[in-house]
This record gives structure tokens, C-alpha cells and sequence, in this order.
């Protein structure tokens, strides 16, 4: 028994019209201040003139939005009372925003209390709608919400089914602004749900079609738009793919490149997508060990190679890193600009919480905490993967 | 060797095989709770089963079959029928899945427990290595 859970996903040019035509009173807009200053917070709230719905900004979240930021937005939301909040922005508006309406529903609960057991039983006070500005996390389709614990230093993976959001609006338009290294991090992360989700413990029929498609719109369409962001083609297909892997990744879960990558991103701060496609093709390597084939299926149909078996999974590793190579990209830990003694120094920290990262539950093949080391070890020095 | 779940000597293997994970170790190094582990009777096993397991920094210190529910007082009591463990225990049912869709029940401090994802995974991943015997009970 499982479930596929999905938005409403409104999609194309234009879509941010429907915003147009929703029935409510009061929205909250959870955002950044860089948002504000594009003027796509102004966007938003054109049409909500247009629904006559009211609103309020939130723009205080922060990369890597904390527990702090969150209850913060949810003080606001108790004050204003929305029968909207509205998550506009990359992952992490969007996570926010999810957690926010969580803690605005449920005052009695703590962040880190919303996880995929209990029941919450949401939507008495109001309801979510996602606005993603980047290609990239799926947040807008998934109920997955990433905080950091700026105490432990570490990132919290909460969530749980009923916080996905009503209505995700996936207009191009709103991403077209990305300036080149914002495109190419995001659309790695786009890459790594995809094949994650579609190699994982948990892959199931429903979420093998999303992924699928999504790994080969980005792997068709992220070096054109990275490499010409007007290319507005690629900026369509790009969005759509993120929300393609998305629905998938939500529905199934991602593994060991999403562990490590929340691992270095709390430790070094690398940008999520860049960390996690650097990873991913040694993860790849490490998994297809075990059975490589559901990483010769994604070859295959991604246009990667005709071969059969581990070989396949290598070429797939291999294109990935050809791939990062042409978005300037880093392919290694080295070359990410870590130095060598800080990261001996953070390898433990790095291991401990990559090891009890909850993606790790997810894995095909799941590391012992040794092999989680030499892992991290081969990123670092660019080293492909042979145990 | 075969052991019959649930028994007095299936829990004590159960044990066994935490203490021998390397992984486990690493992975609960840091928790200090016990769980009482309930199979509630169905139409293949119409019978309760209660079992115990101390678990202490990465070890096992006590685990063994239980007369009843109240016989210890634990942190967590983790229940579901007897045909949902045989699952589980056979590899057929992803534990984390289970829990995920309520057909694992859990009663004791989800929070603390959402910090331990590995340990969980371990701790029912020594549970497939235990070789069992259901009986001639069919799922």
C-alpha cells in the first residue's frame, strides 16, 4: 500500500492568471527579500487585486530557511489570518511556506513534530499555493520541507502527506530571470530527483513516468538554458521537468546523493543542486553495484547508451559528469573549492549525518557507515566509485 | 537453524544479531530507549505476542518475550497484527513504509525518533537476518 499525492498543477505561459480566479479573502505571500526586489512579489499581487483578495508579504526567509524563520512566519500568519498562504520563491520560500501553514493550523505542534505519521488534519484555516521562481526543487508539487537547525548545524527533513499544496502555478515566465549558475544548480537538483527517485528502495509505477520524463528534459534542455538563459524553449521545458520530478520524488523518495548533499550543504553551505549533482555520479557507481538495472532503464531512455547492466549505470555517472563539466559546474568536493583539511577535519560530522539523514532510508543499496566515508572520500578527490 | 517468531529464543536471536551490526551500533549510538513490540492477534495467529528489546547506545541490553503489556513500561510500544510482522520480518513490507501509512502503530516520542531514521532501518534490517519460522501460518 502507498499513495500518490499531486497539486493541482497549472502550468505554461500565463499560468500565473489563475491566480486570478481564486475565491478567498486574505493571502499571505511567503517569499525573500531578492523577490521583492525582482518585482515578482508586485506580479503575484496584481492578480490577487484581481480575485480581490488582500494580502500580506513575508519576506524573511533566508537560504536554508530555519526553525526560527518559520515560526517567526507563523506569529505572522496567526496575526493576519489568511485563508491563503502563498509560497513564491526557489525551495526555500516554498518549504517555508509549507511549514508555515503547518504551524499556522496547528499551533500546538513544534516544527520538528511534522512528520509523515501523525495525522494533521490541515486546511480549517486556509489553504497553499506554491509560485516556484527556479527550475529546480520540486517543492512546489512535494510535501517534503527541509529546515536547518542552526543550534546542531544540521537540516531537519520534516514533513508529511497532507502539507502538499493545494495549487502549484508553474509559469515559466517567472524563472526566466535565473541568472546561469542558478540554472545550472537547480537544474542538478532537477536531475537528481529524477534519477534518484527512479533508482530508490521506494520507486513505484506511478512516480517511474514523471521521473523518467523529467531526467530527459534536463538532460535535452539544461544546457541550453543555462547556456542561453533567453532560450525560452529550454526555460519551459526546464520548469515543467522540476515539477515533473517533483511529483515523482514526492511520491516515491530520493537516497544516498540527497543524504550526502543535505550533509555538505549544512557543513560547507554548498548550493543544494550543485552539492547533489557532484555527488550523484558516485552515488550512482556505489548503487548500480547492487543492481544496475533501473540505472540502464534511465540510460536508455535518456539517450545516454544501449548498454546493458553496470556499464550502463557507468555511462549514465559518466554523462552526468560530462554534464557538470559543460554547466561549469564542480565535479568533485576538490574542486568545489573545499579545502582538503577542512573537510578531513568535517569527514566524521559528514558521515554521522548523511548516515541518519532520513533520504538514506530510501536506498537501493544502503551504505555502512564505512563505505558512507570512502564515499565522501572519492567526491572529494573526483575518484570514480569501484566498491 | 530456524526460530520460531514469536518465541523466547526468535527475541534472544533478535538480540544477537543487533549486537553483532556494526551499523546498529553506529546508528543508535546515541539512543537510550526500550520498545515493546506487540503482534495483535489475527485470523492467522489469534493470538497476542509481546516482546521486549533495551536498546542502549547502539546495543541491545535485555530483550526478551513478555506475558503481557504491562509486564515493563516502555518508551515506545510499537503493535500491529501478526500477519504485518511476518511481512516485515520476511523483507515482503519496507518497515519505514509501514509506519508511514499507520499499518506499523506507534505509540511513544515521535520526535526523538524522527532523529534516528537509520537506526530504525537497522534495527528491522538485523530483523531480516534472524532465521525464522512462522509456523505453518500463512500471511
Amino acid at each position: 500500500m502507498w499513495y500518490f499525492d499531486s497539486p493541482q498543477i497549472v502550468f505554461g505561459e500565463g499560468a500565473l492568471d489563475a491566480i486570478d480566479e481564486l475565491q478567498g479573502r486574505r493571502a499571505l505571500i511567503v517569499t525573500d527579500t531578492t523577490l521583492v526586489k525582482l518585482g515578482l512579489v508586485e506580479r503575484v499581487a496584481e492578480h490577487l487585486g484581481r480575485a480581490h483578495i488582500e494580502y500580506r508579504v513575508f519576506d524573511g526567509v533566508e537560504p536554508d530557511p530555519s526553525v526560527q524563520t518559520v515560526l517567526l512566519g507563523a506569529q505572522v500568519a496567526d496575526e493576519y489570518a489568511p485563508d491563503w498562504i502563498i509560497g513564491l520563491g526557489g525551495g526555500s520560500p516554498m518549504d517555508a511556506a509549507k511549514a508555515i501553514w503547518v504551524l499556522y493550523e496547528r499551533p500546538d505542534l513544534q516544527p520538528a513534530e511534522i512528520n509523515p505519521i501523525i495525522k494533521l488534519d490541515l486546511r480549517k484555516k486556509a489553504r497553499l499555493l506554491m509560485i516556484p521562481t527556479t527550475s529546480g526543487t520540486g517543492s512546489d508539487i512535494s510535501w517534503g520541507i527541509v529546515l536547518t537547525d542552526t543550534v546542531e548545524q544540521r537540516k531537519m527533513g520534516i514533513g508529511n502527506r497532507e502539507n502538499i499544496a493545494d495549487i502549484s502555478i508553474v509559469d515559466p515566465a517567472l524563472a526566466a530571470s535565473m541568472p546561469p549558475q542558478l540554472t545550472a544548480d537547480t537544474g542538478l537538483d532537477v536531475l537528481s530527483h529524477a534519477i534518484e527517485c527512479y533508482t530508490c528502495a521506494w520507486h513505484n509505477d506511478f512516480a517511474d513516468g514523471p521521473c523518467l520524463v523529467a531526467a530527459r528534459l534536463a538532460f535535452t534542455y539544461l544546457p541550453r538554458a543555462v547556456a542561453n538563459g533567453s532560450d525560452l524553449e529550454a526555460r519551459e521545458h526546464m520548469h515543467n521537468a522540476a515539477s515533473c520530478a517533483g511529483l515523482g520524488f514526492s511520491n516515491a523518495l530520493v537516497s544516498i546523493g540527497h543524504a550526502m548533499a543535505h550533509a555538505l550543504g549544512a557543513t560547507f553551505h554548498l548550493p543544494h543542486g550543485r552539492a547533489v549533482g557532484l555527488v550523484l555520479p558516485y552515488t550512482i557507481e556505489f548503487s548500480a553495484k547492487h543492481d544496475p538495472s533501473r540505472f540502464a532503464d534511465l540510460a536508455r531512455f535518456t539517450g545516454c547508451c544501449e548498454a546493458m547492466g553496470e556499464a550502463a549505470a557507468r555511462a549514465l555517472a559518466e554523462r552526468l559528469r560530462t554534464l557538470c563539466e559543460t554547466l561549469h559546474s564542480p565535479r568533485s568536493l576538490a574542486e568545489a573549492g573545499i579545502d582538503q583539511a577542512a573537510f578531513e577535519a568535517a569527514l566524521d560530522k559528514l558521515v554521522d549525518d548523511a548516515f541518519n539523514d532520513t533520504s538514506m532510508v530510501s536506498a537501493s543499496r544502503s551504505p555502512s557507515y564505512e563505505e558512507l566515508r570512502r564515499l565522501f572520500q572519492h567526491a572529494y578527490k573526483g575518484q570514480p566509485v569501484d566498491f | 537453524m530456524t526460530y520460531k517468531f514469536p518465541s523466547a529464543e526468535w527475541v534472544n536471536e533478535y538480540m544477537h544479531q543487533l549486537n553483532a551490526s556494526p551499523d546498529y551500533e553506529r546508528a543508535g549510538k546515541d539512543w537510550e530507549r526500550d520498545i515493546l513490540f506487540v503482534s495483535e492477534p489475527d485470523r492467522v495467529h489469534p493470538e497476542y505476542a509481546y516482546f521486549y528489546l533495551d536498546l542502549y547506545r547502539g546495543k541491545c541490553r535485555e530483550a526478551k518475550l513478555l506475558s503481557g503489556p504491562d509486564e515493563k513500561k516502555t518508551g515506545y510500544i510499537i503493535s500491529t497484527p501478526f500477519s504485518t510482522w511476518r511481512k516485515i520480518i520476511s523483507g515482503e513490507l519496507d518497515p519505514i513504509q509501514a509506519l508511514m501509512t499507520r499499518k506499523l502503530k506507534l505509540q511513544g516520542d515521535l520526535m526523538l525518533l524522527m532523529r534516528y531514521p537509520k537506526a530504525a532501518m537497522e534495527m528491522f534490517a538485523c530483523v531480516k537476518r534472524v532465521p525464522t519460522d512462522f509456523g505453518d501460518s500463512q500471511a
